[in-house]
């Protein structure tokens, strides 16, 4: 399979005091056709690596190339065949959706005629609009629709849909979808599991400036060993948990086990066979239970197992 | 191959920077305060400026006399002429008028028996000198004094002679300066806040399309700008343009393109409003104050000559009063038009390499 994108040992120092290096040997491959996610925390060094693929920024040092051509060498050409949507524009407030395409596709040597595009994205009833008037949502698919005039193919997008309402993300997929459908290849940055899991065919997992698993999201989930999550918490009015969770390791059909604050979690390959095992052991032990649930094992876990942390601290699951 | 001839197959409105000077003057024209700015306030400008710079050809003079005796006598030799406004009051309170600038001068004059005046006037004050040489005048004719030869007086009233010509062509000089400046440098920061610049680099477009759009669409706004002015300025004061109205024309656009260059050179770099606004006021300050806006610039010393002719504002208003006074041909205004397309040009192409896209 040709590569769309091939990054090796990336780095990334930004100087100052003290300098900060965002990206610290970064590989990828992204392969043509294939929707490719980058999953980290904020910080992770996700928006500096997408932006040194964009040619918006030039690496500390690294090899980049991207679509078999160099920034530095073919940046016309390369410009030319991939679309860029940057974390936050403010596209000018007082020029029509329809105008602000049509500057667009000027740029472009060839493309789609804008109003081809607006269909693409479903803002063909808003071609007259000013920017200022669209909702959120309305103007990241118009972010996108100015990546797409040019008839991309390759598109970057960072943080597609952060900040925006439920209803708007899933118009977006759909949107990244069809394009990935007519063989084209996205590279996206998320904070957000569900989004890398439900849109990408492969993820890079990014922590400190470096991948820390790559695979498909069920590849990543089976790293687990278990594809079910078992979350439960002992009665005892918040107090610290009594028992190691390696204790509960050793259950059968239990892969893992991990204790956080309040609660335990397992990775579980069985729930059936895992369930009445736990509960024996409970009861053995004279421990109450204050709840339990059981759910599908998320990338979120696979993070929280190679990180120690949420990827979201703010919005972490309960 | 195939991507070149697409290209060339491209029509007019298409052309990228076709597109950008669009895109700049429908933002502009749909930002009325822009609009108002840009257009309304040089009006205002001429019309105070015109108002306080009027041609009063008997413009009172104001004259303190020192009650004490002899005043009776100093006041009849004054009311003589129609030009004097008098005013009585003791020491006190005429050495306050005067330092307050209520009155041009003070007459103190001497006793009865033996007449004297002394005359207290501001040497810095231009019309406090003209009060005391006419004063001295009126009081020297009423004690006697026959002048040796006659004189008769001759008025300049012809159209171009006036302040106010004298006046426009700096206004105008003005306006494409501020109008340059605070066009182009703010707009280009406020579009780098916002990562717009950032969001244009990542696509193929071309850098000095982007420039030279941005420039172009303030030569545009400036068209309607000027010609409010110059319209305004001769329906309301009879000011008239005494050469030819292509060589004025020519004069805008150049001045325009010049301070547009040097706009986007301010802001090249910065990176907030703040910082982009002192720039503006630091370029701008020694042009407002050298390059002959309200006076001629040769009143300032002669050392100082070289710096203020070097002055890219002090090019375009000698050049403009050339031609709009003095009927001068561009060629006449050689030096000034090519220095200032000099500045002009070597701005933007510095701008190009300094710009700062992100």
């Amino acid at each position: 399979m040709p590569l769309a994108i091939r990054c090796a040992n990336l780095f990334k120092r930004y100087e100052g005091r003290p300098p900060v290096d965002a990206v610290r040997g970064l590989d990828l491959a992204v392969e043509e056709g294939e929707c490719f996610g980058l999953l980290g925390p904020n910080g992770a060094g996700k928006t500096t690596t997408i932006e040194i693929l964009e040619g918006l920024l030039t690496a500390t040092s690294g090899d980049v190339e991207v679509l078999g051509m160099r920034w530095g060498r073919d940046d016309q050409r390369i410009k030319q065949r991939i679309g860029i949507s940057l974390q936050e524009t403010k596209l000018a407030d007082k020029l029509s959706v329809g105008e602000t395409l049509e500057l667009f596709r000027s740029f472009y040597n060839q493309g789609l005629e804008p109003e081809e595009v607006l269909r693409f994205v479903s803002l063909q009833d808003k071609s007259g609009t000013w920017v200022v008037k669209l909702s959120g949502g309305q103007r990241q698919r118009l972010a996108v629709a100015c990546a797409l005039v040019g008839d991309p193919q390759l598109l970057f997008l960072d943080e597609p849909t952060t900040g925006l309402d439920p209803q708007s993300r899933r118009e977006l997929w759909e949107i990244i979808r069809d394009f990935r459908r007519r063989g084209r290849t996205v590279l996206l940055t998320t904070h957000y599991m569900d989004e890398a899991e439900r849109l990408c065919d492969r993820v890079a997992i990014v922590d400190a400036g470096k991948v820390i698993a790559l695979g498909t999201p069920r590849e990543l989930i089976a790293t687990l060993g278990g594809e079910h999550v078992i979350d439960f918490a002992l009665a005892g009015d918040g107090r610290a948990p009594s028992v190691a969770p390696s204790q509960f390791a050793a259950l059968p059909a239990v892969q893992s086990a991990r204790c956080e604050a309040d609660h335990y979690s397992l990775s579980v390959a069985e729930p059936h066979v895992a369930l009445p095992a736990l509960l024996a052991e409970l009861s053995a032990r004279g421990l109450e239970l204050a709840n339990l649930t059981t759910r599908h094992a998320s990338l979120e876990d696979v993070f929280v197992q190679l990180a120690g942390r949420h990827l979201n601290e703010e919005d972490a699951p309960p | 191959m195939k991507r070149a001839a697409e290209t060339n197959r491209r029509p007019l409105a298409r052309h990228p920077l076709v597109q950008i000077v669009l895109s700049r003057v429908r933002e502009f024209y749909r930002e009325p305060e822009a609009v108002f700015w840009a257009y309304g306030f040089p009006m205002l400008m001429v019309v105070a400026l015109g108002i306080a710079f009027r041609s009063q050809p008997d413009r009172p003079i104001t004259v303190d006399v020192q009650s004490r005796p002899g005043a009776e006598a100093v006041v009849k030799a004054l009311a003589e002429d129609e030009r004097f406004v008098i005013h009585q009051g003791d020491l006190e309170e005429c050495r306050l008028r005067l330092r307050m600038g209520r009155t041009d001068m003070v007459v103190i004059p001497g006793s009865e028996s033996q007449p004297k005046y002394d005359y207290w006037f501001d040497r810095g004050r231009p019309e406090s000198m003209l009060a005391r040489n006419s004063v001295d005048d009126a009081l020297q004719r009423a004690a006697g004094r026959t002048d040796p030869v006659p004189t008769a007086e001759r008025e300049m009233a012809e159209p171009g002679g006036r302040y106010i010509d004298f006046l426009v062509p700096g206004l105008l000089g003005m306006s494409l300066m501020a109008g340059g400046l605070w066009g182009v440098g703010f707009v280009t920061v406020e579009m780098r806040i916002r990562k717009l610049l950032k969001r244009l680099l990542a696509t193929p477009m071309r850098k000095s399309h982007f420039l030279a759009g941005v420039m172009t669409s303030r030569l545009l706004f400036m068209v309607p700008e000027v010609v409010v002015l110059l319209v305004f300025a001769r329906l309301a004061f009879g000011v008239q343009n005494q050469g030819s109205v292509l060589s004025v024309i020519v004069l805008i656009l150049l001045g325009a393109f010049s301070f547009a260059g040097i706009g986007l050179l301010v802001a090249s770099r910065a990176k907030t409003l703040e910082a982009v606004s002192g720039l503006m006021n630091l370029v701008m300050l020694p042009m407002w104050i050298l390059s002959g806006i309200f006076f001629s610039s040769e009143r300032f010393p002669e050392v100082a000559q070289p710096f203020i002719h070097a002055l890219p504002l002090t090019q375009l208003i000698e050049a403009l009063r050339g031609v709009m006074l003095e009927g001068s041909s561009l060629v006449g205004q050689a030096g000034n038009v090519a220095a200032l397309a000099a500045w002009g040009g070597v701005s933007f192409l510095v701008a190009l390499r300094l710009f700062r896209w992100s």
